[in-house]
């Protein structure tokens, strides 16, 4: 049989692009060193582009590759004079002795079973003794495939900074001794929530980057989606699942915003100001009913709802309304009440006065802010002065307005806000609508 | 290695909320806990170095800090892991905090 080198690199490139996580995921599993797995899978791939174009493709070509990768694995520790590989190279010796066969590997992948290798490789990049940015770089460059240099394109450091970066987070969990495994049920709701945070800060990376950054950062937004997709996946037969879910429909939620979010200029649109009809209503379906699969597992599993699930819900609420007028702001209060009991902050109650200010009006959530404001617990964070400037331009008071935009434009993080708040304070000069928020315009 | 420290910020000291009896019985029971002890305060401690072959011996710790280590624990531990559960379930790890150091032994 003859095989056209194109069809054989597109079978291994598909091959690569599906497969390469979860064979790699194996070959730490049995090999126990991250590096070294690595370089023997892209080993592997590399030999079926000279391989499969005289021989043929396999029939199985992901138990190929993993044998293929197994036994350079094994070459490479049997010839390793290091003690730690001598003792590594005894167990997997006993392990899967005489299985060099394509038949065993295939097993090897697919036995896994509900402990899929890749979930274990999730769990370890975010084991919470790697630092945050460990971990981040760690999910994106083992368990996402991104290589090193789209990484630290991302994160807008140096490739060397980024490739450190790795290197000492791999020596941690190989000196450290931290698992490589799937937690145990008693650590499994405190470990999962660390993913979780892992994968919607990545999200956020991407989905909060503006100007000239937002299209070097747009790749996180997707590997994010793509990654909770998986884990979803993976953890579906856990009780864990419904805030996987949760965070997913949250995620394809904001995401369906994103073009009604930037305007032509580059300018920061807020919710209530966006074209509703740039909303990807798919992306909004799909969202509802990833949402909807979650509520079910969280009611069929008697458990109190969730941090990410009360989020999707906030977004949803907004997202279901044909307009601002019409959010069911009473709603929306109500879960930020259930939010604020479930995972307390400051930030959750400032956005808590918000919805009580669209629904019992500006004085009753002035009242609010007031509060966190003496409290002194969000003293620098620009949104508190944005948010009391908004309610002082609803209420008529535009003196009192301009102040406070001036402040929070003062300590707004990005060019993108700040241009949004010199906006809002240019405006508070003229007359304004005391009823309500600036309609959309059309 | 667990080194037990000080730490200024957290919770004071309750004497009756201190368990490292159970704790001590629980790891050794476990086959654990190897050997540990208690710390004599940096008051007490001498800092020695040698330099240009003479031995200079000085009062005090080596650096001055507002924490200090007031102990330790050598356990033998599965994993990272565990060796955070053990840790976590030390009173000290409620009055101050623990870093756990991995052994490195000299031919590793």
């Amino acid at each position: 049989m003859s095989w056209q080198h194109e069809d054989v690199r597109s079978v291994v490139a598909a091959a690569s692009a599906a497969e390469s996580v979860r064979i790699i995921a194996t070959l730490i599993r049995v090999t126990g060193d991250w590096a070294l797995a690595e370089d023997c899978v892209q080993d592997a791939f590399a030999r079926a582009l000279s391989d499969w174009p005289r021989r043929g493709i396999p029939a199985n070509p992901v138990a190929w590759l993993t044998t293929v990768a197994k036994n350079r694995a094994i070459d490479q520790l049997r010839r390793s004079a290091s003690e730690s590989h001598a003792l590594r190279r005894l167990a997997f010796d006993a392990e899967f002795e005489g299985s060099g066969n394509v038949a065993d590997a295939g097993a090897l992948v697919a036995d896994a079973g509900a402990l899929d290798d890749r979930l274990r490789l999730i769990f370890t990049c975010c084991h919470p003794a790697l630092a945050l940015e460990a971990r981040v770089a760690l999910t994106l460059r083992t368990v996402a495939g991104l290589t090193t240099a789209e990484i630290a394109r991302a994160f807008l450091v140096p490739e060397a900074t980024m490739a450190k970066r790795l290197v000492r987070a791999r020596a941690k969990i190989r000196n450290a001794g931290i698992p490589y495994r799937v937690p145990p049920l008693e650590l499994l709701p405190e470990r999962t929530g660390g993913v979780l945070a892992v994968l919607y800060l990545l999200f956020n990376e991407g989905y909060s980057a503006s100007g000239s950054d937002q299209l070097i950062r747009q790749p996180l937004v997707r590997e994010a989606i793509r990654l909770a997709r998986m884990l979803v996946e993976l953890m579906d037969a856990t009780p864990l699942a419904a805030e996987a879910r949760a965070l997913l429909s949250l995620m394809l939620m904001q995401h369906a915003r994103s073009t009604a979010r930037i305007d032509t200029a580059g300018d920061l649109v807020t919710l209530e100001e966006q074209d509703r009809r740039l909303w990807d209503r798919t992306a909004i379906a799909e969202s509802a009913a990833v949402l909807r699969v979650a509520e079910q597992r969280r009611i069929a599993g008697k458990q109190g709802p969730g941090s990410y699930q009360l989020q999707a819900q906030i977004a949803a609420c907004h997202m279901d309304a044909p307009d601002v007028a019409g959010t069911d702001f009473a709603r929306l209060v109500r879960l930020y009440d259930a939010l604020a009991a479930v995972a307390p902050s400051p930030v959750v109650e400032l956005n808590r006065a918000v919805a009580v200010a669209m629904s019992q009006g500006p004085e009753a959530g002035l009242e609010l802010v007031d509060r966190l404001d003496d409290a002194g617990v969000l003293k620098g964070y620009y949104l508190l002065p944005a948010a009391r400037a908004d309610l002082l331009r609803r209420l008529g008071r535009g003196t009192d307005a301009a102040d406070y935009y001036r402040r929070a434009r003062d300590l707004a993080p990005s060019d993108v806000e700040r241009r949004y708040l010199s906006r809002r304070l240019a405006e508070t000069g003229k007359p304004t609508t005391p009823a309500g928020p600036t309609r959309n315009p059309q | 290695m667990l080194f037990i420290c000080t730490d200024p910020e957290a919770p004071p000291y309750v004497a009756a909320e201190d368990n490292i009896q159970e704790w001590g019985t629980e790891m050794e029971g476990r086959g654990v806990s190897l050997h540990g002890d208690r710390l004599r305060p940096v008051e007490d401690a001498t800092t020695v170095r040698v330099r240009s072959g003479e031995v200079i011996v000085s009062d005090g710790p080596f650096a001055e800090t507002k924490e200090w280590i007031a102990g330790y624990d050598i356990i033998a531990c599965e994993d990272l892991d565990e060796a955070i559960e053990v840790a976590s379930k030390h009173p000290m790890a409620r009055f101050g905090k623990i870093e756990i150091r991995p052994v490195w032994p000299l031919e590793g």
